[in-house]
């Protein structure tokens, strides 16, 4: 049976839901990342810094990028970033385990996470057995002469990307 | 209207029980709120921990005073502004430290009391859950409290504990980033969890808190023995007032004769909280987090708080997705425990046969998870160890199911 009170009641009711959808979308957008947080993405990385077998730390959007320039004895690797015929191996320095900061091991020439325990090789691939579930993540880069720019997609990138190489 | 006694003098307890019915109010929330007789010092926990977040609200007022959001201010108005210049800033920080950390204490010793006496069943399965549900929101305020002088441990227990909701293969990073709102942990991460802990969180705890005592007003709190009391017929014999007959009944009142009791065990209790805070807060002070966030460097080695540990062991030894489900189960594996417990008893653990030792090995596996969860993880023998007392953790819940499927009832006075 339909009423005025019934009306009254879904009119009610419809204006409060969609004042309520209206409002949980502000909260939700107000929670998310500021324009200047995501615009803040760019980091260029010369690569004449780097010394052959130790890695250098570079910062790109807060993370740490380990950009290790490989010495012959180190095995060449697909997921290898080549510049002008020198092998890298670029990655975001966090463990793909819960995201802390591996550091290299000189000794074993492996990354190694203190806090679980993950071991990555120099190409990042992580060692079976160990909680790291895959290997140390690729960043976007493009390489503009003799340095790397963080953040955007070159062709060489986008091919590692295609071949499912970056994760 | 209801009927008001014109010539009541103002604010007189006539004229406030015809304005608020304050006598009634009284009766129902202290004088005529009945407590079995039959109970111990554990019974007093629940008191114990109301005051103790008492402590951490007062404590926290002062601090928030001088704490700076951001996190170029955060470390120094923490461990500068407060600690050296503000006058006793640092009683309110330690006070503040050495609470969170013994309000987990009590938490668990108020929820092993509930598990070894059966007192989240028959009745009594709101007050268990709504009691789960502020150790859920503790948890909550304890992690973003940590967050905030943003020290090393600060900063790396917000990036680890935030992955967790990438939610492992799924790989939902762009959810972390919500959450964080930034990359990594940054101001965004800081103001929303700073909020989360001066405001919002507190007042959903307290709002729990309040129901977790109403949850307790109609099934009332269990005693030793698991005895169904009589309650109209103790408390007639208690109003009847003789020596006699106060004797006889099975109830005390809530206050003032319970609460009495209550506050002789908060003054022990004190006793250890204020010794903790003058000669010993170092044991709430990581000195991990004395050195300030640095998101390009992961201390040696990452742990959370005691209180968290016997959690985090149950992540760590597996795989990362398995790890995560085994986390996700513990943590609210609990809840589920007036339902998991099939047998009709309510009764201490030492009269329900296998359930005793169900009950100690639960503890056992639980200290032995936090002992083993603050080792480093490099070590082969206790990460082996971690292993397989997560996995008999997990076991637990459906060991108790048929443990419980195949206890005898204990027939009354028996």
């Amino acid at each position: 049976m339909s009423t005025r009170r019934d009306f009254m009641g879904m009119a009610l009711g419809g204006f409060t839901a969609v004042g309520a959808v209206g409002g949980f979308y502000a909260a939700k957008r107000t929670w998310d990342p500021l324009p200047s947080v995501k615009a803040a993405g760019s980091t260029i990385v010369d690569l004449s810094q780097a010394k052959e077998g130790e890695p250098m730390t570079e910062k790109w959007r807060g993370k740490p990028i380990f950009v290790l320039r490989k010495s012959a004895d180190m095995p060449a690797h697909e997921r290898d970033v080549v510049v002008k015929g020198v092998r890298y191996h670029v990655s975001i320095a966090l463990c793909t385990h819960l995201g802390c900061i591996p550091a290299y091991k000189k000794a074993s020439k492996t990354f190694f996470c203190a806090c679980h325990g993950g071991v990555f090789d120099t190409s990042g691939i992580n060692l079976p057995g160990l909680p790291p579930p895959s290997p140390l993540e690729i960043p976007p880069f493009a390489i503009e002469g003799n340095t790397l720019v963080l953040g955007s997609e070159g062709p060489e990138y986008l091919a590692l990307k295609k071949n499912n190489l970056v994760v | 209207m209801a009927k008001i006694d014109k010539k009541a003098f103002p604010f007189s307890k006539q004229w406030l029980d015809d304005r608020l019915a304050l006598t009634t109010v009284m009766k129902v929330l202290n004088t005529e709120y009945w407590i079995p007789k039959n109970i111990n010092f554990l019974w007093a926990m629940g008191m114990v921990l109301a005051a103790t977040f008492g402590v951490l609200v007062i404590s926290g007022i002062f601090l928030l005073m001088y704490y700076v959001p951001t996190v170029e201010g955060a470390f120094d108005s923490v461990n500068y502004t407060i600690m050296t210049e503000v006058g006793y800033g640092w009683l309110w920080r330690h006070i503040h430290g050495i609470g969170a950390s013994l309000v987990f204490l009590i938490i668990y010793i108020h929820l092993f009391t509930g598990i070894y006496y059966g007192s989240y069943k028959r009745g009594r399965e709101m007050i268990w859950i709504s009691g789960m549900l502020l150790f859920v929101l503790f948890s909550a305020e304890a992690f973003s409290g940590y967050m905030l002088p943003w020290g090393q441990m600060s900063y790396w227990a917000g990036m680890v504990i935030t992955n967790l909701f990438s939610g492992g293969s799924l790989e939902a990073y762009s959810f972390v980033e919500w959450i964080r709102g930034d990359y990594v942990p940054a101001q965004a991460f800081l103001g929303r969890f700073f909020m989360l802990h001066v405001f919002l969180l507190p007042l959903i705890i307290i709002a729990t808190i309040v129901f977790h005592f109403a949850t307790l007003r109609l099934p009332h709190v269990n005693n030793q023995e698991g005895k169904e009391v009589d309650f109209d017929e103790s408390a007639r014999l208690w109003k009847e007032g003789t020596v006699e007959s106060r004797k006889k009944s099975e109830v005390i009142p809530f206050s003032p004769v319970f609460l009495s009791k209550d506050i002789f065990v908060m003054g022990v209790y004190f006793i250890l909280f204020f010794y903790l805070v003058f000669y010993n807060f170092d044991f709430a002070m990581d000195p991990v987090n004395f050195d300030p966030a640095d998101g390009l460097k992961t201390p040696a080695h990452i742990y959370p708080e005691w209180y968290f540990l016997w959690s985090y062991e149950i992540l760590r030894p597996f795989s990362k997705d398995v790890g995560l489900i085994a986390f996700a189960v513990a943590q609210v594996a609990l809840f589920a425990l007036p339902f998991i417990d099939r047998s009709p008893n309510v009764a201490p653990a030492s009269k329900r046969g296998l359930f005793k030792y169900w009950f100690w090995t639960l503890l056992v596996i639980m200290i032995a998870l936090t002992a083993l969860g603050k080792l480093p993880p490099t070590d082969p023998v206790f990460a082996a160890m971690g292993l397989v007392f997560a996995v008999a953790f997990l076991l637990m819940g459906p060991a108790l199911y048929i443990i419980t499927k195949f206890e005898k009832k204990i027939e009354e006075g028996a």
